[in-house]
C-alpha cells in the first residue's frame, strides 16, 4: 500500500520524503491542481455561456467562435479535475475529507475508483464531466450546424454546466481537506461495493445529461424562432444516444438489485428508481416524435416541448436523489441546502424555457398534411401513451409529498399502486405497436396492413390459450404477457419482410437501411421484456425453510441439498458460505454458493445470493441465519424468463446503436458542408 | 485543541449512533417459523404483506424487509387471519394503528381520487387532443413553402457559384 499524502503535512518530513519518492509529494499537489481546474472551468462556463449568445444575436463570428474552444477547454479542465479526484481515491489520500468518508486502504482497487461516484460530491462532479463532455461533442460533430444555432446551443449548453459547477463548488466541493488527515477511511457502503456500481451510475449520467444536448438544441431553436427537418435530424441522433445510455443505465441497475439485495426483485418503484424512468419515457417518446419533424416536418412545437420536458425530468430526478425530499433506497445526500440549489437549477432551467417556448411556440407552423390513418397519426399516439405514462409515474413518485403538504395525510405510494396504474398504457402501447409501425407516411391503408398482420395475431392467441390452460391459477398476468410479446415481435418481423418491397426478396433484407433493423430490433426487445416481466411475476416459485446439511429438498421441478457452510475470508469482508447442490432429474445441474457476508469496517452486513442463470429459467439461492436446531434458513427461488427482462434492454438499445449509425447520420456526418437547409430527401 | 475535542466528540456521537442503530438481521424477509400451515391463508398474508409498508423502512414492502417491525407487521397480519379477519378487516386494523402511512397502495378515497383519476383523465384528454390534431393535419391545405432565409439563400447561392 503506497503511503497517504497526509503524512507529508509537516516540512521536515516532507524534505525527506523528497528524496525518496516523488509520488507522496506529487500527491497533493495533484489534488490542488485538480480543485484548481475545477474553478477554472466554472469560470470558462461562465464565458461560454455569455459571450457566445451575444455574438449569434449581433452577428460578430468572432464572439460567436469562441464557443467551440472554450467547450473543448471546459471538458479537458473537469476531466483533469477527474483524474485528480480519482487519484486521490486511488492513492487513498485521506486527508481530502470525501475519501476518508467513503473509502478504506483495504478496499479492492476496482471499488476504489468506482468509489470515486459512489457518494454524492463525486457523482456530481461525474454529472458535470459528462455535460462538459457532451457540450465539446456537441462542438466537434456541430461544425454543419447554421453558425448562429451552433453558438446559442453550445451557451446554453454551457450555461447548464455554470448552474451545476456553481452547485458542486458552493455546497459540494469534493476537494475539501481536513485538517488532521485520520489514520484509514470509513469504507464505502459494501452494497455498493460490486461492479454494478462500476457501470450503472455512468450510462445512467450519459443518458440524463445526453438529454441536456436535446434541450440546448431545443432552447436555441427557440431563440432562433426556426425548427426544420434538418433540426429534427441533429437532434435524433443525440436523443437516441441518451435514450440508449438510459436504458443500459436502468438495465444495470435493475440487474443489480436484482443479484445483489437478496430476494430477487428487478423493479421497486422507488422515488429514485422513477426518476430515472420518467426522463426515459419521454425520452422514448422524443426519439419518436423527432422522426415526425425529420421526415414530416410535423409535431414541431410539440417535439421542442418534450425536448425541454425530458431534461427537465432529469433534473427533476437528481433533485429527488440529492435533496431528500422523497425518502429511497438510494439517498445518499439528504441535505435540504443542496436541494433548494437544484430545485432552483431545475425551476430556473425548466421555468425558463417554458416560457420562451410559450412565447415562441405558436412560429413553429406545421407543414406536414397527413390522413388519419398514416404512420404520422400513429406516432402521435404513441407520444400520448408514452407521455402519459409518464404523468402517471410522476403523480405516484409526489403525491406522497403533495398529500402531506395539502391534505395533511401522511400517506404512501408503491409497487401495488403503480403496477395497477402504470401497466395498463404498456398493454395498450404493446397491442397497437405492430399496427402503427406498419403504417406509411401520409395515407395509410389500414386493411391491407391488418391483412399481414393477421398470421402473426393468430399465433399470438394461440400463445396465449397454450399458456393459460398449461398454467396453475387463473391469473392472466402471464399469458397477457406471452400474447403482447408474439404479437409485438411477429409484428416487427412482419414490418421488415414488408419493407424488402413487392417482390418479398428476403435476400434484400440484409439491404435494408439500418434504421429499419434498428426499429425492429427495438421493437422485438420491447416484446422481450414485456413477457420477461410478466413471466417473472405470474410463474415465480418460492421456497422458504430451514434446511439441514445433507438433507435435499424439492422446490418445483428442481431438487436441492446444503452440503456444507463455511467461514471464508475476503479482502475487508467475512463470508458465511454455503454449498448447495441442484439436480434435476438426480443429475447435478449447478453448484451454488449462497452467502452472506459481514464487513466489519462499515459495520454492515449483506447477502450474496446464488444465482444459475438459465435461458428459460434462473434458481436463486439465499442463505441466511443459522438455527437452534443445527439447520439454516434458505431461500430458493425458480424465476422463469428473469434473463429476459435484461436480454430485452440489450436488445432495445442495440436497435438504438443500429439506427445511431444508419447511413443518413453517417452521410450526413460526411456531407453536411453542401446540406440544403430544407434537405431531407425522401426515402 | 478545541478543535480536535471536537472532532473526537463527534466520532464517540457517530460511533453510538453506529451501536445502536438496530441492525437488520442479514438475511431476509420472511422467516420459516412465520409460515402458516395453511397454504390458502399463507397465500393471502403474503398477498396482503406485498401492499403493506414497513414502517421504518425505506419504501420496501414488510414482504421484502428484514427489520425487526416488519416481521412484527408479519406476524400480526397472520394472527388477524388465523383469528378470522377478512382482508379489509386486516388492513383496517393496520390502518388504525399506523394510519394510512402503511398502505403501499393508497385507497380511492377522498383526496387520493386525485391520484388514481389523474392519469386516465389526462389520457382522455391527451387523446382528445390527439385526435382534433390529427383531423386538423387532414383537412389543412398543403402549406405555401416557406422559402430560404436570407442566410441560406446566401450560403445556397455560393455553393452554386463554386460548384
Amino acid at each position: 500500500m503506497k503511503p497517504a499524502c497526509d503524512n507529508v503535512n509537516t516540512p521536515k518530513l516532507r524534505n525527506t520524503l523528497a528524496v525518496n519518492s516523488v509520488g507522496p509529494i506529487l500527491c497533493p499537489m495533484v489534488t490542488e491542481l485538480g480543485h484548481f481546474a475545477l474553478i477554472l472551468a466554472f469560470l470558462v462556463a461562465i464565458v461560454q455561456s455569455i459571450v457566445p449568445l451575444v455574438g449569434a444575436h449581433k452577428r460578430w463570428p468572432g464572439w460567436m467562435a469562441v464557443a467551440e474552444p472554450a467547450a473543448t477547454v471546459q471538458f479537458l479542465l473537469t476531466a483533469f479535475a477527474f483524474a485528480a479526484l480519482t487519484y486521490a481515491f486511488v492513492t487513498s489520500d485521506f486527508s481530502l475529507r470525501l475519501v476518508w468518508l467513503n473509502s478504506h486502504s483495504a478496499k479492492p482497487m476496482i471499488y476504489k475508483i468506482s468509489g470515486v461516484w459512489g457518494n454524492h460530491e463525486g457523482s456530481m462532479l461525474l454529472w458535470v464531466l459528462i455535460l462538459t463532455l457532451f457540450g465539446a461533442m456537441a462542438a466537434w460533430f456541430g461544425k454543419g450546424l447554421p453558425p448562429t444555432l451552433r453558438a446559442r446551443v453550445l451557451a446554453v449548453q454551457s450555461a447548464v454546466a455554470v448552474a451545476f459547477f456553481a452547485f458542486i463548488i458552493f455546497t459540494s466541493n469534493p476537494f475539501l481537506r481536513l485538517v488532521v488527515p485520520p489514520f484509514d477511511g470509513q469504507d464505502l457502503n459494501p452494497l455498493l461495493q460490486d461492479p454494478g456500481l462500476a457501470f450503472h451510475p455512468p450510462f445512467l449520467y450519459l443518458g440524463y445529461v445526453g438529454l441536456s444536448i436535446c434541450f440546448s438544441f431545443a432552447v436555441a431553436a427557440l431563440i432562433e424562432g426556426r425548427v426544420d427537418a434538418a433540426w429534427g435530424r441533429w437532434v435524433r441522433p443525440w436523443t437516441l444516444a441518451a435514450w440508449v445510455f438510459l436504458t443500459i443505465g436502468i438495465a444495470l441497475g435493475s440487474w443489480w438489485a436484482y443479484y445483489e439485495l437478496g430476494w430477487g426483485g428487478f423493479w421497486f418503484w422507488d422515488p429514485v428508481e422513477n426518476a430515472s424512468f420518467m426522463p426515459w419515457l419521454l425520452a422514448a417518446a422524443l426519439l419518436h416524435s423527432a422522426i415526425v419533424v425529420e421526415k414530416r416536418e410535423a409535431l414541431k412545437s410539440w417535439t421542442i416541448l418534450l425536448a425541454i420536458l425530458a431534461f427537465g425530468f432529469s433534473l427533476i430526478g437528481t433533485f429527488i436523489v440529492r435533496s431528500g425530499l422523497l425518502t429511497s433506497v438510494h439517498a445518499f445526500a439528504n441535505d435540504p441546502e443542496r436541494g433548494v440549489f437544484i430545485l432552483m437549477i431545475m425551476v430556473f432551467f425548466t421555468g425558463g424555457a417554458l416560457t420562451l417556448y410559450a412565447f415562441r411556440a405558436t412560429a413553429m407552423e406545421a407543414k406536414g398534411v397527413f390522413g388519419v390513418a398514416s404512420r404520422e397519426s400513429a406516432l402521435v399516439a404513441n407520444n400520448v401513451i408514452l407521455a402519459v405514462s409518464c404523468f402517471v409515474v410522476f403523480v405516484g413518485t409526489m403525491w406522497p409529498v403533495v398529500a402531506e403538504m395539502f391534505f395533511d395525510t401522511k400517506l404512501s405510494v408503491g409497487a401495488p399502486f403503480f403496477n395497477m396504474a402504470f401497466t395498463p398504457f404498456m398493454v395498450v402501447l404493446g397491442l397497437l405497436l405492430p399496427l402503427g409501425s406498419m403504417l406509411s407516411w401520409k395515407r395509410a391503408k389500414v386493411d391491407r396492413a391488418i391483412k399481414q398482420l393477421v398470421p402473426g395475431f393468430i399465433l399470438s392467441v394461440l400463445l396465449l390459450g397454450l399458456f393459460w390452460t398449461m398454467q396453475t391459477g387463473t391469473s392472466l398476468l402471464g399469458p397477457v404477457g406471452v400474447f403482447l410479446a408474439a404479437w409485438v415481435i411477429s409484428g416487427a418481423v412482419v414490418d421488415l419482410i414488408n419493407r424488402t418491397g413487392q417482390t418479398r426478396d428476403l435476400s434484400r433484407l440484409l439491404r435494408l437501411p439500418r434504421s429499419d433493423w434498428g426499429k425492429a430490433t427495438a421493437h422485438i426487445g420491447f416484446g422481450i421484456t414485456m413477457v420477461g416481466i410478466a413471466g417473472l411475476m405470474a410463474w415465480q416459485e418460492e421456497d422458504i425453510r430451514v434446511a439441514q446439511i445433507g438433507e435435499p429438498f424439492q422446490v418445483g421441478d428442481f431438487e436441492l441439498e446444503l452440503t456444507a457452510v463455511n467461514q471464508v475470508r475476503g479482502p475487508n469482508y467475512f463470508s458465511t458460505m454455503g454449498d448447495v447442490i441442484v439436480r434435476s432429474d438426480g443429475e447435478q445441474i449447478a453448484f451454488l454458493n449462497p452467502e452472506k457476508r459481514n464487513y466489519p469496517v462499515a459495520q454492515m452486513p449483506t447477502t450474496e445470493a446464488a444465482i444459475d442463470y438459465r435461458f428459460l429459467r434462473d434458481i436463486y439461492v439465499v442463505i441466511g441465519d443459522p438455527q437452534d436446531n443445527g439447520g439454516w434458513v434458505m431461500r430458493t427461488y425458480v424465476k422463469p424468463l428473469a434473463n429476459w427482462i435484461w436480454a430485452g434492454a440489450l436488445l432495445m438499445s442495440l436497435g438504438g446503436v443500429l439506427s445511431l449509425t444508419d447511413r443518413r447520420y453517417r452521410v450526413a456526418a460526411g456531407a453536411r458542408r453542401q446540406a440544403t437547409p430544407q434537405g431531407v430527401p425522401a426515402e | 485543541m478545541t478543535r480536535l475535542r471536537n472532532l473526537l466528540r463527534l466520532l464517540v456521537v457517530v460511533l453510538c449512533l453506529a451501536v445502536a442503530m438496530p441492525m437488520a438481521s442479514p438475511a431476509f424477509a420472511v422467516q420459516p417459523d412465520e409460515v402458516l400451515d395453511d397454504p390458502a391463508l399463507e397465500n393471502r398474508a403474503r398477498e396482503l404483506s406485498k401492499g403493506l409498508r414497513c414502517v421504518v423502512c425505506q419504501n420496501e414492502s414488510i414482504d421484502e424487509s428484514n427489520a425487526d417491525l416488519a416481521r412484527e407487521l408479519r406476524l400480526v397480519v397472520r394472527e388477524r387471519l388465523v383469528v378470522g379477519d377478512s382482508d379489509e378487516q386486516v388492513l383496517d386494523y393496520l390502518v388504525a394503528r399506523y394510519g394510512e402511512f402503511v398502505l403501499l397502495k393508497p385507497r380511492t378515497d377522498g383526496w387520493n381520487m386525485i391520484l388514481w383519476l389523474s392519469g386516465p383523465a389526462l389520457f382522455l384528454l391527451a387523446l382528445g387532443v390527439g385526435v382534433v390534431y390529427v383531423r386538423g393535419r387532414a383537412s389543412a391545405a398543403a402549406p405555401t413553402e416557406v422559402g430560404l432565409s436570407d442566410d441560406e439563400a446566401a450560403r445556397l447561392k455560393e455553393i452554386l457559384k463554386n460548384s
